[in-house]
């Protein structure tokens, strides 16, 4: 059982090898053959995966290189699979988004599998390396099949992520130090007491602090993100917010809480206040936008936002009541997965929309209504999804993220509540300028949805309203890591 | 009179700086093999007179070493005789003074 | 019967959900099965809520619920539920009957529409939402449904999505009420984190109930408040009621729906089903909050009744009356009554509703005009629909004895006039109702009397399809009277949960005169000022700033572009253009400093750490220059050298040893 994590990671390295061999035009195809295994092995492991039970599972564990405390130490907890699902969700259905070259399909997998490295790992020198190894062919992705300022936007991209990793690298060794090891469950045993003492412990918390709020982004660390967003082709778009936003957030989760649960909570009105900045700041910026990718490329850290908001209210108060800090706890995650699903929707939707047109600003479209309803009416669904609308996948987590950090911290929740009326408006401006009003000349003849993109967007879109009405089969997978979680930092 | 060893080291070590002497002395390349030749033979002698006065001199040893000696300083002669063959198609002379090509 | 009822009360919104998507699947020119399942699912959902109606008889003070739990998160769980009491009851039938008649008058009404079965889809959608509302037995589910319907009428407002005016109209209904949700939303969460539950009944342990009312302590004003604010939002009370008017963009059986029976109720309805909260901490039926409930109901109420003075277009003007008639409902719940309230959010359900389908019939006869003054003279045109719309105008202006609003209205001014805190709403309401009499006054001879003006030229009745409902809700409005009236209060005591008496001598009421006066005065007024209007109004005339000031709604749309709008796009260009060169910049400074300390150590190295190596190389290399001079390349040196050093090597053996 343990095996099929290997085989999680390892399949799409060899698939990303097999696409030398194989014809161009059937790369495509070979990825998602991949896909198609991963998936089999994703959905194997929630099938065996006791969702009871809080504790590690399926772990593997070998010994690496002693000398530096490496070990080979993955498993999954609730977290890490609900990750896992989302990881093998996305790839594919970034994959359909548009037929790129071989190379892009063999990055592509590479990432896909230096993600599922990522949040399986469970020792850091080996989560580092899967964590840094998801940089190179994003920074490869956006440089070679960007768009305009693609150059720009992938050193950008790089050096921004790279310097918050060598951050968090020097933290971690600074920490390896001390305590003479990487694990992470040791790890936060120890963080329980104090990881470190002095004033140490505030630079290695910086460290690691640094490199994930860049990941994620929180504001004000957040300026690579509407670039690199921007420039990066739809699917990779679709993959970096999709899956690659959460390592930040799954950082977040698995490292800083449980090992500065202290630290945290003494700058934690500064870190609430940074979470409602990224929401009301990135919200408004989208509402400026006139580039419909950069718009959704804003609003992915707004939403993100909610998540760090979810994240620092559980930590910010000492004695936080179960049942709060469980609910923003279920809130975070939760969004974690449906801000996956709902983002990268919206970006295979701008990328429709760039591919016929040609262009993808707000005011090259007019009318289309008229012209593609059907386009138009599940891109609906997907902005109706993102602003928030109960029915759908968006509102449960925004509903739980609210519900928690409202008890836990009233003034900073209510801030940020204007961020969902900001969204909101966001939304409608757009809708209004792309859907409404008369059929404009450049738009008559655009084509309206085909068979195949038909194929790929009522799943997700099912999915999404499955998520609305019945969320507790996506809860279901965590909700006893969240009844730990919350344990542990209360 | 039995020759002593003294006897054998005193005509080994003229050998060996007549030898010297024409290496060093003489310019052509075939005279210079000879005085090496002449140098090796006097080591020949050190070597048997060693054996021959050492406590226990046994049978082969001393001159199974000897005997090697000659082999290889002919083998080492023949060699060298064929690199003056060489050095001389080359530069149509056999002057040492003249081959100075080694120098780095 | 009666649990089975409770059950699966569920279905009432269901079917016309199901009805929508099924709809939506059909293709668009399959126009004749649309229709037939939107009304077929209308029909089941009147049909289930007779049932439910028929069940809460029996037994005064009625109420059952069906709570269940909708997931868990952690170890905690979230439950939902829907409830039956009367209130939920009368309002299912009052919203289920309504809306049937108006998707059977949009059958007429659109029928040369393109997206005719798209336009059908919505409609069973927004009845659906709504309906959900009002069985809801958690604010969670009520907010859900509660979004869904703000969903429903921005599709609906946006209807016809070509017109830039009806996508506007659209966004701004869509914004305007979510600014209020924003304040529900927060006012939600905290009854939740308060209460620890946000069922309404839960056998004693309910958010509504006293166990849990208690737990609320002085938070209960803020929440109060705060889910006011989604009621000011939806039911389009003072300073949010910007979006009504403007909804007019939708087409007109969508103005009847949302402005008469069902969205705009919703408000009303939320602010009676959480009356409890409010009522907290009451002293003598007075609370804080409450007391801002019947302030901002009397603003509204007067505001937009002076405003509907003043306006051409015959929707808006039926517009500005709903809002008027909303905030006469709110003052009626802040002063505590609550029945009279509700009474007449169900009365103006119907009379607007007919009022509503009536405009659309005049609109669809003078050919999608919109503008009284282009009417006229429509009386003999159009017999069935002046009748019609005369007893709704009747019901409306409150003329007593045989129309339902009529009592309603008398009922809150009643219940105005024993108000503690102050007798100036009750005053102010008194001049409302002159108020409106005197606007629908103006508008019926605008339209229905004086000489036919150019829309009217070829004007033409209704066809049989629309005129059917005007006919079954004008009855309606009459027979409603009959289970309102003081002297057999049956609709107020079944709300009440009492048993209905019949008691003759309640008939005749001081306020019944005072209503009958104040009702007189204005249609006399009305027939006197507007007896000769021309296209310029008398008032125009008279006082031509203040009909300015009216006519553009008290500029409150301009002051709120220049003021909050204005402030708000600064904020968004602001935050963009902090993005891009300030935190951008910041980014950059840190970069730039990296590349400056960069060409530093450049210069370092070159100057400073190269310098040495480089000579250390140098002597190395002269070094060996000279070593290599001594190669003379002559054999016989090699070889001397060799013997010297020998000799040399020898000499220090043997002084060595």
């Amino acid at each position: 059982m343990a095996h099929l994590i290997t085989g999680l990671i390892f399949i799409p390295l060899l698939g990303a090898l097999f696409l030398s061999v194989v014809p161009r035009l059937l790369a495509r195809s070979a990825a998602l053959g991949c896909n198609l295994i991963t998936a089999g092995l994703a959905l194997t492991l929630w099938y065996h995966f006791d969702a009871a039970n809080p504790a590690l599972q399926m772990v593997q564990h070998h010994v690496w290189i002693p000398a530096i405390g490496a070990q080979v130490l993955a498993g999954i907890d609730g977290l890490s699979l609900l990750l896992i699902l989302l990881t093998s969700l996305i790839f594919p259905f970034a994959f359909l988004a548009r037929r790129m070259s071989r190379g892009f399909y063999a990055l592509m997998l590479i990432m896909q599998a230096a993600l599922y490295g990522t949040f399986t790992a469970q020792n850091f020198i080996l989560w580092f390396l899967f964590y840094e190894m998801s940089l190179i062919p994003a920074f490869l992705l956006i440089k070679i099949w960007g768009g305009a300022k693609r150059d720009r936007a992938a050193t950008k991209f790089f050096l921004y992520t790279f310097l918050g990793s060598v951050a968090m690298l020097l933290s971690f060794l600074g920490i390896y130090l001390v305590r003479g090891t990487f694990d992470f469950a040791e790890l936060a045993a120890l963080g329980k007491t104090g990881l470190l003492t002095g004033n140490v412990r505030w630079l290695a918390f910086a460290g690691i602090f640094l490199g994930l709020a860049v990941k994620v982004p929180l504001f004000p660390f957040h300026t690579w993100l509407p670039d690199a967003y921007e420039a990066a082709p739809t699917g990779a778009s679709m993959v970096l917010t999709g899956v690659l936003s959460k390592m930040g957030v799954y950082g977040f989760i698995r490292l800083l809480l449980p090992l500065f649960p202290n630290e945290i909570r003494i700058v934690g009105p500064w870190l609430l206040g940074l979470a409602v900045c990224s929401i009301i700041f990135s919200s408004l910026a989208a509402w400026a936008q006139s580039d419909l990718k950069r718009m959704v490329a804003y609003l992915s850290i707004n939403h993100l936002g909610y998540c760090m908001l979810g994240l620092f209210a559980v930590t910010a108060t000492t004695a936080a009541p179960a049942i709060e800090a469980q609910a923003a706890l279920s809130g975070v995650f939760l969004q974690i997965f449906n801000h996956g699903l709902t983002a990268a929707a919206l970006f295979y939707f701008v990328g429709l929309l760039e591919q016929r047109r040609g262009l993808r600003g707000l005011g090259d479209f007019g009318g289309l209504m008229q012209r593609t309803p059907l386009l138009c009416g599940w891109m609906s669904v997907a902005m109706f999804s993102s602003l928030g609308l109960p029915g759908l996948n968006g509102f449960i987590g925004e509903f739980l993220i609210f519900k928690g950090s409202f008890a836990l911290a009233a003034g900073y929740t209510a801030v940020a509540a204007l961020g969902l009326l900001i969204t909101a408006i966001v939304f409608l401006r757009a809708m209004q300028a792309l859907f409404s009003g008369p059929l404009t000349e450049s738009c008559a003849q655009l084509p309206d949805l085909r068979a195949g993109e038909k194929m790929v967007i009522v799943p997700v879109t099912l999915l999404m309203f499955a998520i609305g009405i019945y969320p507790q089969f996506v809860l279901a997978i965590f909700n006893a890591t969240v009844a730990q979680l919350a344990r542990l930092l209360s | 009179m039995t020759p002593t060893l003294q006897h054998f080291l005193i005509i080994s070590a003229a050998l060996f700086c007549i030898g010297l002497l024409a290496a060093l002395s003489r310019r052509h390349a075939i005279f210079i093999l000879i005085g090496i030749e002449m140098m090796l033979a006097a080591a020949g002698i050190n070597f048997i007179a060693f054996w021959r006065f050492s406590p226990q001199p046994t049978p082969p040893t001393g001159v199974m070493i000897t005997i090697f000696a000659i082999a290889i300083a002919a083998a080492e002669a023949a060699v060298g005789l064929a690199l003056v063959i060489a050095v001389y198609r080359h530069y149509r002379t056999t002057n040492v003074d003249q081959i100075d090509q080694l120098k780095g | 019967m009666s649990n089975w009822i409770v059950v699966h009360l569920w279905l009432i919104p269901a079917i016309p959900l199901a009805m929508a998507l099924v709809i939506l699947s059909l293709s668009s020119a399959r126009r004749k099965g649309a229709a037939m399942l939107a009304i077929a699912g209308q029909v089941a959902a009147l049909l289930l809520s007779l049932t439910a109606f028929w069940s809460t008889l029996g037994t005064p003070g009625y109420r059952l619920f069906h709570n269940f739990t909708w997931f868990t998160f952690g170890e905690q769980t979230l439950r939902l539920g829907f409830v039956l009491d009367p209130l939920a009851a009368v309002m299912l039938l009052m919203i289920t009957f309504v809306s049937l008649w108006i998707f059977v008058f949009s059958v007429g009404y659109m029928a040369e529409d393109k997206n005719f079965t798209r336009f059908f889809a919505y409609l069973s959608f927004f009845s659906a939402a709504m309906l959900g509302v009002v069985i809801a037995n958690s604010l969670l589910l009520l907010f859900v449904c509660w979004e869904l319907v703000g969903l429903a009428s921005y599709l609906l407002i946006g209807f016809w999505i070509h017109k830039p005016s009806a996508a506007a109209a659209a966004k701004k209904a869509f914004i305007t009420t979510r600014i209020g949700d924003i304040g529900f939303f927060l006012g939600l969460l905290w009854l939740y984190g308060r209460g620890g539950t946000l069922l309404f009944y839960d056998g004693g342990t309910g958010a509504l109930e006293n166990t849990g009312l208690l737990s609320l302590g002085i938070s209960a004003t803020f929440i109060a408040l705060l889910i006011f604010c989604g009621a000011v939002g939806k039911s389009g009370q003072f300073p949010l009621h910007v979006w009504l008017p403007d909804a007019m963009e939708g087409p007109t059986p969508v103005s009847a729906l949302i402005h008469a029976a069902t969205m705009v109720a919703a408000g009303v309805f939320l602010v009676a089903r959480v009356y409890p909260i409010f009522a907290v901490n009451a002293i003598n039926g007075v609370t804080a909050s409450l007391t801002v409930v019947v302030w901002i109901g009397v603003i509204t109420a007067l505001i937009s009744a002076l405003i509907a003075l003043a306006q051409w277009d015959i929707k808006r003007i039926l517009a500005y009356s709903t809002v008027s008639q909303l905030g006469l409902m709110m003052v009626s719940l802040g002063v505590g009554g609550v029945s009279a309230g509700i009474l007449h959010l169900l009365a103006h359900g119907f009379f607007k509703a007919l009022l509503f389908l009536g405009s659309g019939s005049v609109i669809h006869g003078c050919h999608e005009e919109q503008d009284i003054r282009r009417m006229g003279g429509l009386r003999g045109v159009m017999p069935l629909t002046f009748i019609t719309y005369a007893i709704g105008m009747m019901a409306l202006s409150g003329v007593p004895l045989f129309f339902a609003g009529a009592w309603t209205k008398e009922e809150i001014l009643h219940a105005t006039s024993l108000w503690s805190v102050s007798r100036i709403p009750h005053y102010l309401m008194l001049a409302g109702v002159v108020l409106t009499a005197l606007y629908m006054t103006r508008q019926m001879i605008y339209v229905f009397f004086g000489a036919r003006r150019a829309a009217a030229e070829h004007a033409h009745e209704s066809p049989p399809v629309m005129k059917l409902p005007l006919i079954v809700l004008a009855i309606c409005v009459i027979l409603l009277s009959i289970v309102l009236t003081p002297a057999w209060p049956w609709l107020h005591d079944y709300l009440l949960g009492e048993r209905p008496a019949v008691n003759l001598s309640l008939l005749i009421q001081p306020m019944l005169f005072v209503s009958l006066a104040l009702v007189a005065a204005g249609i006399g007024l009305g027939i006197l000022i507007y007896r000769r209007a021309t296209i310029v109004d008398p008032m125009e005339r008279a006082i031509p700033p203040l009909f300015r000031f009216l006519e553009n709604r008290m500029w409150l749309d301009e002051l709120y572009d220049w003021t909050i709008l204005a402030l708000a796009r600064f904020a968004a260009r602001l935050s963009d253009f902090l993005d891009r060169y300030f935190w951008d910049s910041l980014v950059r400074l840190c970069g730039g400093t990296g590349q400056l300390f960069g060409v530093l150590t450049k210069g370092l190295d070159e100057r400073g750490i190269n310098a040495g190596v480089n000579d250390a190389t140098g002597l190395t290399r002269g070094l060996s220059r000279f070593i290599s001079a001594r190669h003379s390349g002559q054999v016989q040196v090699y070889l001397s050298v060799i013997a010297v050093s020998m000799l040399a090597l020898l000499l220090l053996y043997a002084w060595l040893t």
